[in-house]
This record gives structure tokens, C-alpha cells and sequence, in this order.
């Protein structure tokens, strides 16, 4: 019984600390944000790293989602003869939640498995301790330009996952479903809204900061060796994949509620 | 003159370093020895400021690096190079960015003043033509050396050894510590190195300390070491698997089993 209760005080304890470790690297990133010098060059690479080439696996799951949301709303739209009505339940589903979300899913896995196996390695063979003798501050010259990286390209893959499943959607309904391309291209844009855009750039935002401090957290807090990166780098998907999830909820609930962005 | 005044360290409920005081003067360089584990670059981590003491001072040219922020300690680290265990080169860099890396990003020294300078710190190490290579491409003993220009390349007034010989064979780590002594002849810098290798220490060293349960037992030059009658001291440089240390570890081990 009293291992037990030692065991959840730990967890708990554990728990504590890991939310006050990343909010303490979210406000200090965000504090050397400001610090010049900005180094353009390291930003411009990491967003290449981030942005540029996750293109592909973006593309694949968000023409894929259309295509699979267009065929099963398919399913039933068919039966009332409301064929057209496909395009904007595509063109909505997309925008307000399975583009930011699933890219985001996405990213972690690709980009925020790569951050941490990064920052992990040189946490682990002294390249963290190393930058630190050398004067120079390890989340200025590490963190930073994944941060504003992040910051800024999930948002632009959000934005092309959104088009892509739209397109997903387009052909299944013009393609499979005989609805007209003009009538397709009508009924995605009439109900479209910049509110529905704009809560998806802000689940967007929300998303890269989780995905960024996360990563770099466990990143600079792995123990050593070959087993502390791996189990840091899993730790850091699951946990990303959790906090995107849990956000997605109450970021909608939010404006659900708060804002009647419906 | 660095000044260590009571310094105290815990990880956990294991007192690494226990009300440790020690002295290290001016342009001396003082070798520190002591079993793996036993504390050896966690102290030397306290004095570049990686680590934050529990309690105590590091006091260096008067100044308590303990008490600066983050700015202050910056500033004060131009002033110390350091060799890792393990070189610890940036590997997305090349070895031209490793060896100038301070000077790109702390100074106002153009690009091609800054290679000169790398080519300088590259040759005083004994390497030529391998500022485009990646840390990859290189034998452990040529990172070493590379770890050490870097460590030179600020014009340091402290540099810290940590195992300057550990990983690379015998004849590279004799050439290492030919090129610590040739280096303190030429810069006539204070140097702590931290080691278990006792050859390196008896070569490069002005004074020995040895480092045993969290404190510093004995200092004394290479002969005094040689030549003293300190069981613990004697039983680490002779390396004898049967003596004080390791009769006190049995004991220890035994009380803890017993207790569990």
C-alpha cells in the first residue's frame, strides 16, 4: 500500500515537473525570441527541413482524407440525392479540423521524432554542454529557429492540406459521383467563411508551439545513451500526439462557445 | 586564481561533491584524479558554470560565478576552453565552423581573419587542410585534437581537460599530452585537467589532487604523489584492486544489502 501511494505521489510529482519544464522552455524561447542576432540562415534551413519536406507525406494524407470523406459521406448523401452537399462537407471538415489536425499529427511524427533524436544526441555526447561553454545560449542557438520555423510553416501546411483534400473531394464527386465541376467549385466556397479558415490557422499555431517544446524539452532533458534518445524521442510523439489532440478539443469547444464560430 | 570554497553537490540522495574547498593558482596546471564516477567532471562542470552548486562558491579572479545570471556567465566563459571526454564537435558543422565557432558567433572578426585563425589553432593541434571535412570523417584522436584547437581558438585563460586521454590509444594519448604540455608552455595558461590515466597525469601535471568521496584528500606535485604514504592515494596510483577504497565500498555494499 505504501509503495503504491509513493508510486502515484512520483507519477504526480513527475507530472508537475514536466509541465513546469516545458512552460519554463516555452517562456524562455519565446524571451530569446526578441535577442538578436536572428540567424535567417538557421531559420530558412529549418523551415526547408520542416516545411519543404514534409510536403509529400502532407499531400498523401490530406488527398487521401478528401478522397475517403467524399466516398463515405457518399454512402449516405446518395440516398437523399444530395450529392452536391458532398463538396461542402469536404471543404468544411477540412478547414476547421482535419487539415490542422492531421498535418499537425503528421509533423510530430515526421519533424518532432527528428527534433528530439537531434537535441537528444547532443545532449547526450556533451554538443549541449559544448555550445554552453562556448558562450552560447543552447535555446537561442537550438530552439529558436525550430520554434519560429514551426510556427511559421505549419500553418502554410495547413493551409496546402486543406486545398489537397479538397481536391481528394473534387474527384471523387466529379469524378465518381457525376456532380458538375462548376456546381462542385460552387458548393465548397459558398459556405466557407474566413471564421472557419481562421480557427484552423489558430489550431495551427497552437499545434507547431506543442509540437516545438515538447520535442525540444525531451530533446534537452535525455538521458544517456542510444536507449535514453530512443525512449525521449518516443516519449515526445506521445505525448505531441496526446497535447494535439487534447488542444484540438478545447480549442473547439472554445470558439464553439466563446465565439460562436459555428 | 579559481578558488573553490565549500562546494557541495547532490544528485538524488547521492552527495557527489561534499563541502569540497581547493585552490587552483595562475598559470599552473593541476591534474585531478579519482575513480570513474567519483565526481571528477561534475566538479569541473561547476567551475565552466554548467552546473549550479547546492551550496558553496567558485570564486575566479574574485569574481563568484555561482551568483551570475546567464549574461554575466557568458561573458565569463570567453575566458575558458574546454575539451569534453568525447570532443563533443558539432556535427552538422564542419570543422571550420567547429574550431571558429565562438569567433562567428561572439565576434566582430571577418570571415577570413576567423579562418586564419581556425588554420593557426588547426595547425598548433598538428592538422592541415581538414576545415571542410565533418566530425564524422575523423579518427577519435584527430577529434580530440580538434576539440582542443576549438578549445584554444578564443585565446582562452583557463582551459579545462576532461580525459584528455580516454578513447584513444596509447600513442595518440601520449601525443595529446605532449600537446597540453607544449600548449601551456606557449600560452602559459592556467589548465585543470581531470583524469584515471596516471601516466598523462605524472606527465602533464604541476600538482595532483586526488578526488575521494566528494572531497579533495591529497595535492601535491607528481613526486609528492609518488612518493606518499596515504593508503587511499597510494592504492590508486599503484592501481591495486585490494586497499582502503575498495574494503570501503565492500562495506558499504554489504550494509546496503542488509538494510534492504
Amino acid at each position: 500500500m505504501k509503495r503504491q501511494i509513493t508510486l502515484i505521489g512520483n507519477r504526480f510529482l513527475n507530472f508537475v515537473n514536466y509541465i513546469g519544464g516545458t512552460t519554463m522552455l516555452f517562456i524562455r524561447t519565446v524571451g530569446w525570441v526578441a535577442v538578436p542576432p536572428i540567424k535567417k540562415d538557421h531559420i530558412l534551413a529549418q523551415m526547408k527541413k520542416i516545411g519543404v519536406d514534409s510536403l509529400p507525406i502532407v499531400f498523401l494524407t490530406s488527398l487521401f482524407t478528401g478522397i475517403v470523406l467524399a466516398l463515405q459521406s457518399a454512402y449516405q448523401m446518395q440516398k437523399l440525392q444530395a450529392e452536391m452537399y458532398i463538396a461542402s462537407l469536404v471543404a468544411l471538415s477540412m478547414t476547421r479540423e482535419l487539415g490542422p489536425v492531421l498535418t499537425a499529427l503528421v509533423v510530430a511524427g515526421r519533424v518532432g521524432a527528428s527534433i528530439t533524436a537531434e537535441l537528444g544526441t547532443m545532449r547526450v555526447t556533451e554538443q549541449i554542454d559544448a555550445l554552453e561553454t562556448l558562450a552560447t545560449n543552447p535555446i537561442k542557438y537550438l530552439v529558436v529557429p525550430r520554434f519560429l520555423a514551426l510556427l511559421l510553416m505549419l500553418p502554410v501546411l495547413t493551409i496546402y492540406a486543406d486545398i489537397i483534400g479538397i481536391m481528394g473531394g473534387y474527384i471523387v464527386g466529379v469524378g465518381r459521383l457525376g456532380v458538375s465541376s462548376a456546381m462542385y467549385m460552387r458548393m465548397t466556397w459558398e459556405p466557407l467563411v474566413y471564421k472557419d479558415l481562421f480557427s484552423g490557422l489558430i489550431k495551427a499555431v497552437c499545434f507547431a508551439v506543442i509540437i516545438c517544446i515538447v520535442a525540444c524539452y525531451e530533446g534537452m532533458n535525455a538521458e544517456a545513451g542510444a536507449e535514453g534518445v530512443g525512449k525521449s524521442t518516443t516519449l515526445a510523439v506521445v505525448t505531441s500526439f496526446i497535447l494535439i489532440i487534447t488542444a484540438d478539443c478545447l480549442i473547439t469547444a472554445i470558439f464553439y462557445f466563446a465565439f460562436q464560430v459555428r | 586564481m579559481i578558488e573553490i570554497i565549500n562546494l557541495c553537490k547532490s544528485f538524488g540522495d547521492h552527495k557527489v561533491l561534499d563541502n569540497l574547498s581547493f585552490n587552483i593558482q595562475t598559470g599552473e596546471t593541476t591534474v585531478i584524479i579519482g575513480r570513474s564516477g567519483c565526481g571528477k567532471s561534475v566538479l569541473l562542470k561547476h567551475i565552466v558554470g554548467l552546473l549550479r552548486p547546492d551550496s558553496g562558491q567558485v570564486i575566479i579572479d574574485g569574481v563568484d560565478t555561482t551568483k551570475l545570471n546567464e549574461r554575466g556567465l557568458n561573458r565569463f566563459r570567453m575566458k575558458f576552453g574546454m575539451l569534453f571526454q568525447s570532443a563533443a564537435l558539432f556535427d552538422s558543422l564542419t570543422i571550420g565552423e567547429n574550431v571558429g565557432f565562438a569567433l562567428y558567433e561572439h565576434s566582430n572578426m571577418s570571415r577570413r581573419d576567423i579562418a586564419k585563425r581556425v588554420k593557426e589553432c588547426l595547425a598548433m593541434v598538428g592538422l592541415h587542410n581538414i576545415e571542410r571535412l565533418k566530425p564524422a570523417e575523423l579518427s577519435g584522436g584527430m577529434r580530440k585534437r580538434v576539440g582542443l584547437a576549438r578549445a584554444v581558438c578564443v585565446n582562452p585563460q583557463i582551459i579545462l581537460y576532461d580525459e584528455p586521454t580516454t578513447g584513444v590509444d596509447p600513442i595518440m594519448g601520449d601525443a595529446v599530452n605532449e600537446l597540453i604540455v607544449s600548449l601551456h608552455d606557449k600560452l602559459k595558461i592556467t589548465a585543470i585537467a581531470v583524469t584515471h590515466d596516471m601516466v598523462s597525469a605524472y606527465k602533464i601535471a604541476d600538482r595532483i589532487a586526488m578526488l575521494y568521496r566528494g572531497k579533495i584528500i591529497f595535492s601535491g606535485t607528481p613526486e609528492e604523489v609518488k612518493n606518499t604514504e596515504d593508503p587511499i592515494v597510494h592504492q590508486f596510483i599503484t592501481g591495486a584492486s585490494v586497499g582502503p577504497i575498495t574494503e570501503t565500498e565492500t562495506a558499504e555494499e554489504a550494509l546496503r544489502k542488509r538494510n534492504i
